[in-house]
């Protein structure tokens, strides 16, 4: 390789880093962006692929168009750090001038950004972070995907109800593990259930080997699990291996721990957990098969719980600009958004009004062989499930 | 007790595989190769993708990924490699990130983001309670591998003409090439080899740490703890701080599981304090 | 590892690098207030890789762990305006306070032993406070980050802004004062006996130089340093969290001070507009997989040679110091 060549090329390429941008055309008035800043490298990627290949799958099935306005989707990477979320986010307002911001991998990087959601009126949609409280964060918060008080109560109060008596709670040391430790905890001790050891492992953790050995000197009838999208297969290998599966200790949690997108790769291990959540890629409506369908054809992966808050959230985004006849102003964009319903591939979905968090369906499903696929088999709905910590303020 | 003894072992087995191809280019080359769990990576990647697609058994597999992440190394290294021996750590720590950065977004690109996973035969999922103690089938097969391994490679370092042309070159590479050793030659191969075994790790890993592309920076931090405790010098050093690492972690979090993470960095630093060239070294050598 | 790189020929125009830097830099807050979030970044990047090339370039000590020291300032900085005051330049002082007791009790650590024992024991203290900040959840707020920090104005006087352009003359300013005095402490007699010490230990040893004791203050200054870096950051994102303290963010510097070229404190400043540059720039056209295209860089600088880039890009300023100089052409 001609080495003076590569010397020129590398220093155009610095210089073209510093200019890049400044020759942007400027943006048009009738065009409405949508800043979409998502993990999709590092650890958490999947969830970011998930979301955007939803997100772009939404706009291809509706247009890119809404009220007279085009829709632009800006994609930003912040592999998950959250001063990165930050800067993007405010990149995003002040130079692009974007109308709305939306993904938000994980809790802490919603967070973040919340204050500058406030402070220049944007509407931030959260699709992926699931801590309760981030809603409470800046009024310009809606949340499209869950909340794990929502998904994890039903499964307690399931397990009480089926001869489930000692649990082991085994949570991802971050702000979601925590919710979800704290809403199973007191709501199966209040059914009459008893937590014999709350164990917490560290986000950053290879090995699962010596907190299931203390699940199984416990010797509970099963063990809660919440781990992030993504580390669920790890768990449940390991699970296997230590023959907890032999032991009689059954495996039971919110439904991140049976995502979809690795569900199938898990192997038989997985046939039989129970999990509650609010999506599943077996849901058998006609739109959710058309989604799966969809979604496969254009991401080559299958759906996952992250992909429909991703997919609702672009919902969300058409209908609150239908609404607001294409007006920008956000605080009339988070006005209209309140209370909207629709039928997402997940079944009904309303935003509460109250506290724009998802009002949802919750289904207990089984892990099943559905043809030469695993998937989570619904097999009880509660409707129209609101978050529990929030009803009970 | 004992079954966290015995998961200690295993894992530090497991650390072991992996970081001793690290401790051979480190101590015996002198090249610091960040990049050394990318060949663990492509070892994973090789067992998954000749599992799922062609349908080969988990066995076959691993003399596969060792083949195939040599091989990886055997390009590189003359290409590559070889023109950075000379140069600083500093060049080689820099240049071996970048590939580092370079094989997670290839990988990603052509793999997805996704964890993958190995679907072990039925045998290897098992345990066998012996005496009380509880041990994972798939666990007593990474032990076996792994004694296996280093017992050899003492023995080829020590025992060969391979190994006492390495070490020459290592001490004194001009005076090597005098006596008509192929210096090139010789590290072209204990970099091959290095990466090999890299490459079987990564196979053996896969199903204990997970395999997404972000592997090679993942576990990059574990490697260098083992090297630097264990010293470079020999293959028991790194094979004991393996261990001791494994145990500690493990046991760190079954008894501790609050301070889990602590133990294994203050380990660490109280043994670089007390042996700063690393618990099992020839001294100050290098 | 063989030791730190000798200083550029660059050094030696480098007397009036500050002046160019000052220029670039006016130019800058003129030219692009699209890019005002980006170069505080890369003020802060670079005041934090000048803190690395204190010990690094001056006194031959290698760190993979300076991020502590970094972190400790972001968090220090971020609870004291959210507690105590909200005054900035009263809360880097603190910060600066904090990562330099820190410095100075961990500096013990690192007079002993070879490259890789330091690297690595540098990195286990960062990982040690990155566990021990994760573990205090009800002061840092834990994985989920440190929220409501509340800034004062700077000064009494300006406000930080959406644009951020408040933020970034502020670490700008901070910056150049930072590189002035750095300068000063390397040209000083103490800067001259660290460079001995870090030349030959046992010469410098010989001659009377009491090498653990300035080992020992440059590591406190530095840390001082990152330490102010670290605060730059939580106040003018008015937000800490745990990734100040991650390995990642003491690797990347390192990056940074070696693509810029260590020993002469100006490695840093170019080698953080070069790497953050690059990295907005290819994050921004390739979400997904601007990994490689870093890495690429990585690989093809140190291929091509380090210097002679940097060179090929400085060239256009040394061309314009040589005619300050009433010298034609670049100088040497």
């Amino acid at each position: 390789m001609n080495k003076r060549t590569l010397l020129k090329s590398m220093t155009a390429l610095s210089a073209g880093a510093l200019l890049a941008g400044a020759m942007l055309p400027a943006a048009a008035q009738d065009t409405v962006k949508i800043g979409l800043i998502l993990p999709m490298t590092g650890p958490f990627a999947s969830t970011g692929r998930q979301i955007d290949g939803a997100a772009r799958l939404y706009m291809q099935q509706n247009g890119a168009t809404v009220a007279g306005k085009k829709i632009e989707l800006i994609l930003k990477d912040d592999a998950g750090a959250p001063d990165t979320t930050k800067r993007l986010a405010q990149e995003l307002i002040v130079n692009d001038k974007v109308t709305f911001l939306a993904g938000f991998g994980l809790t802490p990087l919603a967070l973040a950004t919340a204050p500058l959601a406030t402070e220049g009126k944007v509407p931030m949609i959260v699709m992926a972070a699931g801590t309760s409280i981030i809603t409470d964060r800046s009024p310009f918060i809606v949340r499209t995907g869950f909340t794990l008080p929502q998904t994890t109560y039903p499964i307690a109060d399931w397990a009480a109800k089926n001869n489930i008596k000692k649990a082991v709670t085994l949570v991802s040391d971050f702000a979601p593990g925590v919710d979800a430790e704290t809403v199973f905890k007191s709501r199966f001790t209040a059914a009459g259930g008893q937590v014999l050891a709350e164990l917490r492992v560290p986000l950053r953790n290879p090995d699962f080997a010596p907190f299931l050995q203390r699940v199984r000197d416990a010797s509970p009838d099963a063990v809660f699990v919440f781990v992030p999208s993504g580390v669920g297969s790890i768990f449940m290998k390991q699970f296997a291996e230590r023959g907890l599966d032999k032991a009689g200790i059954k495996i039971i949690g919110p439904g991140d721990v049976t995502d979809d997108d690795i569900l199938n790769d898990m192997g038989d291990v997985a046939l039989g957990v129970v999990t509650s959540h609010h999506y599943s890629a077996a849901h058998p409506s006609a739109m959710n098969k058309a989604y799966v369908e969809a979604f496969r054809k254009m991401n080559n992966i299958r759906p996952n719980f992250m992909s429909v808050g991703g997919y609702d959230g672009m919902a969300l985004i058409y209908k609150a600009l239908a609404a607001t006849k294409g007006d920008t102003n956000g605080e009339k964009l988070v006005a209209a958004m309140k209370g909207l319903s629709w039928e997402s591939p997940r079944g009904p979905l309303t935003i509460d009004a109250q506290f724009r968090e998802p009002v949802q369906n919750m289904y207990i499903r089984k892990v099943e062989k559905v043809g030469n696929e695993l998937h989570n088999v619904e097999f009880e709905t509660l409707t129209a499930v609101k978050d529990p910590t929030k009803v009970a303020k | 007790m004992l079954t966290i003894l015995f998961d200690g072992v295993a894992y530090g087995m497991l650390l072991f595989v992996l970081a001793c191809g690290l401790a051979i280019t480190l101590g015996l080359m002198n090249f610091v190769n960040l990049a050394h769990g990318a060949f663990a990576m492509a070892g994973g990647y090789v067992t998954v993708l000749a599992m799922s697609k062609l349908g080969l058994p988990f066995l076959a597999c691993l003399p596969l990924a060792f083949l195939v992440a040599a091989l990886l190394g055997m390009i590189l290294e003359p290409t590559l490699y070889r023109r950075l021996y000379g140069k600083s750590h500093f060049d080689q720590v820099l240049f071996s990130i970048g590939l580092a950065f370079m094989a997670v977004a290839t990988v990603d690109f052509f793999m997805g983001s996704t964890q993958q996973n190995i679907r072990l035969p039925e045998w290897l999922r098992g345990r066998s309670e012996i005496g009380g103690v509880g041990m994972g089938h798939y666990r007593l097969l990474i032990i076996g591998v792994c004694a296996a391994l280093a017992i050899g490679l003492q023995l080829i370092l020590s025992k060969t003409r391979f190994g006492s042309r390495l070490r020459a070159a290592v001490d004194d590479t001009r005076v090597a090439s005098g006596l008509g050793i192929n210096v090139n030659r010789v590290f072209l191969f204990t970099f091959a080899f290095g990466s090999g075994i890299a490459g079987l790790g990564g196979a053996l890993g896969a199903e204990v740490f997970g395999l997404d592309p972000t592997f090679p920076l993942k576990f990059m931090i574990y490697f260098l703890i083992v090297v630097s405790v264990g010293g470079t010098t020999t293959i028991t050093g790194p094979l004991l701080a393996s261990l001791l690492l494994g145990i500690a972690d493990v046991a760190g979090k079954y008894y501790f599981p609050k301070m889990g993470a602590f133990v294994i960095y203050s380990v660490m630093i109280v043994i670089l304090l007390w042996r700063p060239q690393g618990l099992f070294s020839r001294g100050s050598g290098k | 590892m063989s030791g730190p790189q000798p200083a550029f020929p660059l050094a030696r125009v480098s007397r009036r690098a500050e002046w160019i830097i000052l220029a670039v830099a006016l130019v800058s807050v003129l030219l692009l207030p699209r890019y005002y979030p980006v170069m505080n970044q890369m003020a802060i990047i670079a005041l934090f890789a000048v803190s690395l090339d204190l010990i690094l370039g001056y006194a031959g000590i290698v760190s993979l762990g300076h991020a502590a020291f970094f972190g400790l300032g972001v968090y220090t900085a971020a609870l004291f305006a959210k507690h105590v005051h909200g005054d900035p330049f009263l809360g880097l002082v603190i910060a600066a306070i904090a990562a330099a007791l820190l410095g100075l009790a961990t500096a013990v650590l690192i007079l002993r032993g070879t490259d890789l024992t330091r690297l690595m024991v540098t990195l286990g203290v960062a990982l040690i406070l990155l566990e021990l900040a994760n573990k205090l959840d009800w002061l840092t707020g834990g994985a989920d980050g440190l929220q409501g920090v509340v800034m004062a104005p700077v000064l009494g006087l300006f406000t930080f802004d959406m644009a951020g352009r408040t933020a970034y003359l502020y670490s700008l300013t901070i910056l150049l004062l930072m590189l002035f005095l750095a300068r000063r402490l390397v040209a000083s007699p103490f800067g001259m006996s660290l460079q001995a010490i870090r030349d030959n230990r046992l010469r410098a040893e010989a001659i009377g130089i009491p090498v653990n004791a300035r080992l020992a203050a440059i590591y406190t200054i530095s840390a001082g340093v990152a330490g102010i870096a670290g605060g730059l950051l939580a106040q003018t994102t008015s937000f800490a969290s745990l990734d100040a303290l991650d390995f990642q963010r003491s690797a990347d510097i390192l990056l940074v001070l070696v693509i810029g070229g260590t020993g002469y404190l100006f490695g840093g400043v170019i080698g953080a507009v070069i790497f953050t540059a690059m990295h907005h720039w290819l994050s921004a056209v390739t979400p997904q997989y601007w990994q490689f295209w870093i890495g690429l860089m990585l690989v093809v600088i140190v291929l091509a040679g380090r210097e002679r880039l940097v060179r090929a890009i400085l060239s256009p300023f040394t061309w314009l110091l040589g005619l300050a100089r009433g010298r034609s052409g670049p100088a040497k």
